[in-house]
Order: structure tokens, then C-alpha cells, then sequence
């Protein structure tokens, strides 16, 4: 909340000036035809994304040189609000002069920031942001056309959070390794969910395959087993080598805060594991000391000792501790 | 010129009802319960206020009209009163409301639902009207409340307050009727009707923002939804808002005065306006004139977004309205539109000019040239519209 939220305003005064002018004055709107993609020795391409039921549809016109793969002129026509006409506008814009496989890789993170007066001030408000996405899309769709090939080509990855351009993987990774349970949270590390939000849970704008929520679950459903295979106990050297990178990390948080944390923070210092990594029949953790530790001539000797045995004796013998 | 055609959200303040409010900001300040002249001063004005008001909905002196602050307050009283009496005891568990209520009640059912309230969402037709047959298919001896709009704000489209109030009665079910889009625009008699509960705010009908009401039968008591100091007969607590009342009651008498200009004059303008704006290729309006109220038309241009519209119609000076996707928060296409059944692809385009007694020919004229003009732009650079080479399979509809 806060007097800015309980003000709230039109969305039209978080408008760019950009935006505003190219609703105003379209720069690229309007067709290419058969006629004129054979005056400029040019392949029309043309490419729909989007339904009038949905709010927003664009149509790109692209005139690409075959010998070149070259875009030389590129058009659009829109139905939508002023957003999806002005990021149309410049998506358009942005393909010009611009082979197709460049062209490609402009997404509506591109298109927003091109409309932006400055730098660091968003060109649209967050739940507008949604009006970009079919921009990339449709060019993508273009492409596709263009080489004759499937339009899921060009998307290496799942994209959760399209708005922000956020992957399955990265959600995934940032879930766990910040041991994040609320949509907010995402929100706040990722950006992802922090526009359009139909990407947080089903009943949005848009259908999706998998929501953030399901993600919070599928990492609150894996800390339970994790905790019911640490409970089972789990001291052994196969558990720990059995278990997921997650499960480790966590058993030796466990470890560090019961039997390690108090001794270093008597002496005004702490530590930090920063990653776990397998090494041939080893296990790696690399740390961190902090406060008074980082200095300390015994940091590396007898309290690495001290860590390192400890570790040991509670999850592996083959764990080795390397401070950094 | 600036022409506004919004009343449906808000409309200007009849300049005799902020002349009668005046005396009650600087020199009749005092607090009505308090025990001094300071006091006293300020009865006077309160008690035509609230005759004005009762007179206005024909409302018997033994019945309450409690003022309120807003008709979303009104609204959530009574259906949190009612949840709280009948249903969190046990005595009843069902209510019902239309699917096109207000957000005041929609998303107070939907909280209450949360709370384990069944809530039937009653239809509306092909005309946005709702179907009176599925309140006789749905009451039982558990439903505790039914609560219909008398007019809907978007469309316009009059809703069969009497026989939906008779069907009540019949089944001593209590009746609830959201009349803020009525006051002004059609005669409202709580006596005529078997209503219960009436909501109505000020602001609707060139009164002051920030003053609701709710009428409130003998006999159909609510619990408070504010307690405190217990002004408004223990009612709803909170130091009177004198003005207020004052405007409301101006504010209620002048627009019960102007009722037949408002049906007759305002509606002849509406209905020239309207059939121009039909002139315009591709043009679509759902319920029928004769089934709304005189001064609303939600009409939809295919092919042109309404936010796009709105943009272009603000440029020319015109304020009008749409609860179409890009406009909202919510980036949902209209709710009313959705509920009719409309042509998909016309969810988006739907736009409400909502007229007053102030309103004049001169600025219908004015707005009728600048929506031609934003309509030719607009779909000038609609896709839906566009060139469409020979051998191309159109694809606008994969979205989604």
C-alpha cells in the first residue's frame, strides 16, 4: 500500500511520452502488399497473433530481400488500446533493416524499453506490460513463416512469466536456491508476476501451463519429503549422497546452525555456504566467512578444521569445506 | 468543448444543491448530537434533508432510510448483515444475486461464498436483462436474500424489480435492490415495489460524492455493519454528515422534479445520438431503448478496442466510459458484455455514453463528429480491417 497506491490515477499518466505520441501518430501502420513486396524485389510475409475476443490482435507485414534475408520494409495494422498500437509501432520499427534471424531475437522487454523518454522509467504501467508480449510474438510467427519452419523453434525454453520473459528453470532455481514461498516474493526476486499477473495463478488474463503457485507448491512438497528423508536419518554417507542438491543444502544449514553457528558467533564472526558441488567422490561446499572471521588467521586452520570435521561426522565423510 | 457523457459514473453537482450544503461547512459546523445551539443550528437542515429523501422514494416515515457514505457501503451492509443473522447461525445458507451486480455486491458474495455462503449468480438474457424465471428455479426456504439491480449501470437495461419483489414476498425471501443507476432516471416507489432494501448515492444524481443511502422496511431490521457511537438510531454509527444529507435531500428533490425531462427530452437526445452513432458501419447495441434507461447507450465498434476509443475521444474533449479489457486493472473484457453473450470479438469494443439533464444537442453534435473521426483513425490502423493478401489464412484467433 502506501499514498501512492491509495491515490492510485489513470494508467494513461504512466504512459511514456513515446507511447502517447506513437498512439497518437503511428510511424510503421498501414499494409504491405503483393505489388509492392514485388517492386522492392521483396518476399511478403504476413503474420496475425492475437483475436479480437482477447483484446488485442496485431497484424506484421514484413518485405524481406530473399538473397539478403534482409527485412527492408516493415508494417503493421492493430486492434488493441493505445499500449498494443504503440509497441506494434515500434516492434515494426525495430525489425527494419534487420535480417530475419536478428529480428528474432527482439523481444517486448526490447519493444518496452525503446519506448521509454528514460532509461530507468518503465514506458508503460505493469499491467500493460502484457500488451508487448504479442509484439514478440507475432514476429516470431513471422519468421517462422518466412523459413518454413515450426514456430516453437525459436523458444528454447518455458517461459512462466511472459510479461517479464521469465524461464521455468530460472523460477525453479531461484525458488530453491532463496527458499521462497510466497508469490511476492518471486515477484520481488524475479520480477516475474509483477504485470499482467496471469502467470501467478489460474482465472487471469491468460491460460497457462504451469502458474507460479504451482511452483511455490512443487518446492513446498519436495521440502516436506526432503524433511521426512533428513528425519529418517540421516547421518549416513549414502543419504547425503542420495539426496537433491536442495535436500543438501538444506541438511547442511541444519548441521551449520545447530553445531557450528553458535561457536563462530561467540568470536563476532558467522559464515555462509554459498554452493555444493560434487567432485568425483567428494562433496565440495564452499563457504563464506563473515564478520570477524573473514580476518581471522584461524580461519583457515583450525575452525575450517573444526567445520570440516563437524560436517563429516554429521552428513559424509567425503565432504571437504573450502573457504573463499 | 469539453463534452462529458459519464454520468453513469458520477455527475456534476447541481449548483442549488452545493448552495443549499454552503452554511453547513462554515457557519452551521456543529455536531448534531451534541447539546448546544452549535448543535441545533444544524437539525433544521438535517430534517428536510431526510423528508426530501423519503419523499423522493416514496419511503412510509415508519421505514428507515440510513445515510451512508457510499453505495458500495450500502451494498456490503446488507449482505454482511444478512450473512451474519441468518447465514453464519445456521438459519439460512443461500443467497442470490445477478451475474452483472455491481462490484459491491459481486465481489462482497464472492467473500461471503468464501465464507461458506451459497451464492446463485442469476442470468441475464440476450438483452442483459435478467431472467426473473431463474429466481422463481432457484429460491428454496434457505435462501436469505435475493438481491437484483433496478437499472445496470452499464447498459442501462431495467431489471423486473416488481416481479422479482413479488416472487420474494411469495417465498418471504427479503429483497435487495441496488437503484443507484434508477434515481433520477425512473420513478423509484419502495411501496409499489416489494423492496426491502434500496441502495441509491447522491453523486448519481447531481448530489455530493461520498453520500450513500440505504432503505431499510420495517420489520427487516439489519445488524449494523458500523458500531459505535449509535447515531442513525443505533444504525450506523459515525458523526452525521450534515452537508451531505442537505445536498442529498436538494439533490433528491430536483432530480424527482426533472424525472420527466430526464424521460422525455433527455431520452429524445439519447435516441437521436443513438441512431446517428448506428449510421456508422459496424455498430452493435445490445438491450433494446425501450428496456433501458433514458440516458444510457453501450454501444460496440467493431474492430476498434474501447480503451483505443477512449483515447481518441479524450483527445476531443469527450469523457465517456468502457469496462472493456485495457481500460481496467483487471484487463478483463466487459463483464456485461461477456454475460449477454455478445459476439466474441465485440467483448472489447463495447462503449457507454451515459447522459444527464445537463446535457445539450450542441455537445451530442460535437461528440457525434469526434466518435466519427476517432472511429475512421482507429480503424484505419485496425487489424481487423487491414489488407489481407490473396492465400493468407487469417490467424486472430490462435491467441490464448
Amino acid at each position: 500500500m502506501g499514498i501512492d497506491s491509495l491515490i492510485g490515477g489513470t494508467i494513461w499518466d504512466e504512459y511514456s511520452n513515446k507511447v502517447t505520441n506513437l498512439m497518437n501518430n503511428p510511424q510503421n501502420m498501414g499494409e504491405i502488399t503483393e505489388e509492392d513486396a514485388q517492386r522492392m524485389h521483396a518476399k511478403l510475409i504476413v503474420a496475425d497473433f492475437g483475436a479480437e475476443s482477447c483484446g488485442d490482435a496485431v497484424r506484421l507485414y514484413w518485405a524481406v530481400d530473399p538473397k539478403t534475408d534482409t527485412i527492408v520494409e516493415s508494417k503493421f495494422k492493430s486492434f488493441g488500446c493505445g499500449t498494443a498500437i504503440a509497441s506494434s509501432d515500434t516492434m515494426a520499427e525495430l525489425c527494419k533493416g534487420k535480417t530475419v534471424d536478428e529480428a528474432v531475437k527482439i523481444t517486448n522487454i526490447d519493444v518496452e524499453f525503446a519506448m521509454r523518454d528514460h532509461a530507468d522509467t518503465p514506458a508503460v504501467p505493469p499491467q500493460k506490460m502484457h500488451c508487448s508480449v504479442m509484439a514478440y510474438d507475432v514476429i516470431k510467427k513471422a519468421a517462422a513463416q518466412y523459413k518454413g519452419v515450426d514456430i516453437n523453434s525459436f523458444e528454447q525454453e518455458v517461459i512462466v512469466c511472459e510479461c517479464a520473459r521469465i524461464s521455468l528453470s530460472t523460477l525453479q532455481e531461484v525458488i530453491r536456491l532463496n527458499d521462497l514461498t510466497t508469490v511476492e516474493q518471486i515477484t520481488d526476486y524475479t520480477k516475474a508476476g509483477a504485470f499482467c499477473k496471469s502467470c501467478i495463478r489460474p482465472g487471469g488474463h491468460e491460460v497457462k501451463d504451469v502458474y507460479l503457485v504451482d511452483l511455490l507448491d512443487e518446492y513446498e512438497k519436495e521440502k516436506l519429503a526432503g524433511k521426512a528423508s533428513l528425519g529418517n536419518a540421516g547421518v549416513s554417507t549414502g543419504d547425503f549422497a542420495t539426496m537433491t542438491i536442495v535436500q543438501r543444502i538444506k541438511a547442511v544449514d541444519k548441521v551449520v546452525d545447530e553445531n557450528i553457528r553458535q561457536m563462530l558467533v561467540m568470536d563476532g564472526g558467522d559464515m555462509e555456504i554459498l554452493d555444493i558441488k560434487e567432485n568425483g567422490e567428494n562433496f565440495d561446499i564452499y563457504i563464506r566467512y563473515l564478520g570477524s572471521c573473514s580476518g581471522c588467521a584461524s580461519s583457515s586452520t583450525g575452525t575450517l578444521f573444526a567445520i570440516e570435521n563437524i560436517l563429516k561426522e554429521k552428513l559424509s565423510d567425503k565432504i571437504r569445506v573450502l573457504p573463499l | 468543448m469539453n463534452v462529458y457523457l459519464d454520468n453513469n459514473a458520477t455527475t456534476i453537482v447541481d449548483p442549488e444543491v452545493f448552495a443549499e450544503m454552503e452554511p453547513y461547512f462554515v457557519q452551521k459546523y456543529g455536531n448534531p448530537n451534541s447539546l448546544h445551539a452549535f448543535a441545533s443550528d444544524t437539525h433544521p437542515g438535517i430534517k428536510a434533508g431526510m423528508e426530501k429523501i423519503y419523499a423522493g422514494i416514496n419511503a412510509p416515515r415508519e421505514d428507515s432510510v440510513v445515510i451512508t457514505s457510499c453505495a458500495t457501503e450500502s451494498n456490503n451492509w446488507v449482505l454482511k448483515s444478512i450473512y451474519f443473522e441468518f447465514i453464519l447461525t445456521g438459519k439460512k445458507n443461500h443467497i442470490m444475486v445477478s451475474e452483472v451486480e455491481h462490484p459491491s455486491v459481486i465481489t462482497t458474495a464472492k467473500f461471503l461464498e468464501g465464507l461458506g455462503c451459497k451464492v446463485t449468480y442469476l442470468p441475464i438474457n440476450h438483452e442483459g436483462i435478467v431472467d426473473v424465471q431463474s429466481v422463481r428455479n432457484n429460491i428454496t426456504d434457505k435462501t436469505a436474500l435475493v438481491s437484483v439491480m433496478w437499472a445496470n449501470n452499464e447498459t442501462g437495461a431495467i431489471f423486473p424489480v416488481e416481479e422479482i419483489g413479488a416472487i420474494c414476498k411469495e417465498h418471504g425471501v427479503p429483497f435487495h435492490t441496488d437503484a443507484v443507476q434508477a434515481i433520477g432516471k425512473l420513478p423509484v416507489d419502495v411501496q409499489a415495489f416489494n423492496v426491502d432494501y434500496l441502495t441509491f448515492s447522491a453523486h448519481k444524481f447531481h448530489g455530493p460524492k461520498g453520500v450513500g443511502a440505504l432503505y431499510i422496511k420495517k420489520g427487516k431490521e439489519l445488524l449494523p455493519l458500523l458500531h459505535g457511537g449509535a447515531q442513525m438510531g443505533g444504525y450506523r454509527s459515525g458523526t452525521l454528515n450534515v452537508a451531505g444529507i442537505v445536498g442529498m435531500g436538494k439533490a433528491m428533490q430536483n432530480a424527482v422534479e426533472a424525472l420527466e425531462y430526464e424521460m422525455t427530452a433527455i431520452r429524445k437526445m439519447r435516441d437521436a445520438f443513438e441512431d446517428e452513432l448506428l449510421k456508422i458501419a459496424d455498430t452493435f447495441v445490445v438491450t433494446p431503448r425501450e428496456k433501458r434507461t433514458p440516458n444510457t447507450i453501450l454501444i460496440s465498434f467493431r474492430g476498434i478496442e474501447g480503451e483505443a476509443m477512449l483515447w481518441d475521444l479524450n483527445r476531443a474533449g469527450i469523457g465517456a466510459s468502457t469496462g472493456s479489457a485495457c481500460a481496467s486493472e483487471d484487463l478483463e473484457a466487459n463483464s456485461v458484455m461477456e454475460a449477454i453473450g455478445a459476439a466474441e470479438d465485440l467483448a472489447h469494443t463495447a462503449i457507454r455514453f451515459s447522459l444527464s439533464r445537463y446535457t445539450t444537442q450542441e455537445e451530442l453534435d460535437h461528440a457525434l463528429k469526434a466518435v466519427q473521426a476517432a472511429v475512421t483513425r482507429l480503424r484505419g490502423i485496425s487489424s481487423s480491417y487491414a489488407y489481407t493478401p490473396k492465400g493468407h489464412v487469417s490467424g486472430l484467433a490462435e491467441h490464448h
